[in-house]
């Protein structure tokens, strides 16, 4: 498929550095944890996760999100998608913890959302630098319980998501959904492998994506071999077992670069 | 067991050069779960490379343009990961490699031997990679000097990756034979664009790309039939191959083996299924030997 025409309708500023573009289509059939490929004509194009059947959350951290923030209402990029694999559904009655830190909650707002018109109880633990960088906040406290943590004490408990994920018992949740920086959801991961509730999770990967179509290879990951952007990128807790997960990534030369 | 230039396969089908080969552990996927009888690893160079911007690759119904412009860690990192591949995928590994002139292929070459890879091919084709590829792979003196450099340095089998975007492929199949090719592999992708009418932008970020899948094979088959005729050594053919009809279809043109790329797309056990359905065809049709398709059709006219 080639790239649609993606029109802004709306920006909203989430934090200083975050910002959701809502566009003029709904990728109706989407999956929430599910991404699409945003060009950013001339300049590249990389993946981000859907927050909404009709929006992006991008935090600005290179070229092609810095080019992005330039871009007003009224204003177009090209979108493929939606690609790759989302998280599971829980069935009615089941209960669902949302694990989020940083603006890897963009996908999870959608899943909160999607979680509690199933019939789910959903409870989020909510994580950021300080209470400025917390992310659709309001939307997962409407989804049910919400648990903050800030690393700099300005909300919640001071601290990172592991603090609060500590004081909870874990074995009640049916469904376990997780996406942030790499580094916190390596400290999930342990945490609910001690727990041992390591079946009932979900992650989703960031990886450096080229093809975005699962034949390229470029964001295979150790040791399975599993593509993120097609086999991923969400994966169950299981089968992250023994992966490269919070070890390294790999740069878009296919290097090998520590977490 | 098939045995192709010395390497012994379980099948005669190979995953193609650039096409899930980034890391061993890929690698090895793709001979486990998808039943490839071979496997070559993405194109190695002499410096690390992060290739083209993005958009890299589009889907088309009738195939695939891709412009990745030979990402690569260079060969000192690539050693653990073709190191992986040969401990764990259980089928020969064939480390693809690229360079600008004869020395550079030598160096890379050089470079992986540590990792003992079955064989190497030689990448002399990518069309859309500036002083690589097609740009050498254009010119026959090159070609043979290239491929006699690699074959002077190493003792493991060498195969040479032709373009189709030449005149004629038989001189540049020629010249890889004259250097010293074990075998050449055919085709590379085909020089394609595609615009965005939205905005007039290329959509590729090279601009223009390699045009692979479904799109291509006729023009596969017909560089196979060519170069079967005019060569002694074994071609592999390669290029649109999407299931076991294709394949056949490309042995009777005269393809010792076929490597599958674009068609893992639509699912990673394509080897398997290719592998399977060659069998049950040579079975249906009363053969004995799957070499008795292998350049068939010259025989008929």
């Amino acid at each position: 498929m080639l790239p649609l025409n993606a029109t802004i309708t709306r920006i909203d500023e989430e934090s200083p550095s975050v910002r959701t573009f809502f566009f003029d289509f709904q990728f109706e059939t989407m999956k929430p944890g599910q991404f699409v490929m945003v060009w950013v004509r001339g300049v590249d194009e990389v993946p981000m996760g859907l927050s909404s059947k009709n929006s992006i959350t991008v935090q600005k951290v290179g070229e092609a999100t810095s080019k992005l923030f330039e871009l007003k209402e009224g204003n177009s990029f090209g979108l493929r998608g939606p690609f790759g694999k989302g998280f599971s559904l829980p069935s009615e009655g089941e209960k669902t913890l949302v694990i989020a830190g940083g603006v890897g909650a963009a996908p999870l707002a959608p899943y909160a959302e999607a979680a509690k018109s199933a019939g789910s109880e959903v409870h989020t633990v909510l994580g950021a630098r300080s209470a400025d960088d917390l992310l659709f906040e309001k939307l997962f406290a409407k989804t049910g319980k919400i648990f903050i943590s800030t690393d700099d004490g300005s909300k919640g408990t001071k601290g990172f998501v592991t603090d609060v994920l500590s004081s909870l018992d874990l074995s009640v949740y049916d469904k376990i959904a997780v996406c942030g920086p790499e580094i916190m959801m390596a400290s999930v991961f342990r945490l609910l492998e001690d727990r041992k509730v390591l079946e009932k999770s979900e992650f989703s990967l960031h990886r450096y994506f080229k093809c975005g179509l699962g034949v390229c290879g470029a964001c295979c990951i150790d040791k399975s071999g599993l593509r993120v952007c097609r086999d991923g990128p969400v994966f169950s807790g299981v089968q992250l077992l023994n992966s490269e997960l919070g070890k390294y990534t790999r740069d878009a030369s296919g290097r090998r670069v520590k977490i | 067991m098939y045995t192709l230039t010395g390497l012994k396969l379980k099948n005669p089908t190979i995953l193609a050069a650039g096409i899930l080969g980034t890391t061993g552990a890929s690698l090895c996927r793709v001979a486990r779960e998808g039943g490839a009888g071979g496997v070559v690893s993405k194109s190695i160079g002499p410096m690390p490379k992060t290739g083209h911007p993005n958009p890299s690759m589009v889907k088309f119904e009738c195939g695939f343009l891709n412009a990745m412009g030979l990402p690569n860690p260079s060969y000192p990192s690539f050693l653990q990961e073709l190191d992986i591949a040969k401990k764990d995928s259980g089928v020969p590994v064939i480390a693809s490699i690229f360079g600008g002139n004869p020395a550079e292929f030598k160096e890379v070459a050089e470079g992986l031997l540590p990792a003992k890879p079955d064989a190497f091919e030689l990448n002399v084709s990518c069309p859309h990679a500036e002083g690589y590829g097609a740009a050498v792979g254009s010119n026959p003196c090159l070609v043979e000097a290239i491929t006699a450099a690699v074959k002077e340095t190493v003792n493991v089998p060498v195969w040479v990756k032709l373009t189709p975007n030449v005149s004629d492929i038989t001189c540049i199949g020629s010249a890889a034979e004259s250097g010293g090719a074990d075998a050449v592999v055919a085709i590379n992708t085909l020089k394609g664009m595609a615009i965005d009418i939205e905005s007039g932008y290329p959509v590729l970020g090279n601009r223009s790309g390699g045009l692979s899948g479904k799109a291509v094979k006729p023009v596969a088959v017909k560089c196979v039939y060519d170069l079967y005729t005019a060569l002694e050594i074994p071609v592999i053919g390669v290029g649109g191959v999407s299931s076991w009809q294709d394949a056949v279809e490309m042995m009777m043109a005269g393809a010792a083996a076929v490597q599958v790329g674009s068609a893992v797309y639509d699912r990673l056990d394509i080897f398997s299924e290719i592998s399977k359905g060659i069998e049950t065809f040579l079975q249906r049709k009363g053969y004995s030997d799957v070499k008795e398709l292998i350049g068939l059709s010259h025989e008929m006219v």
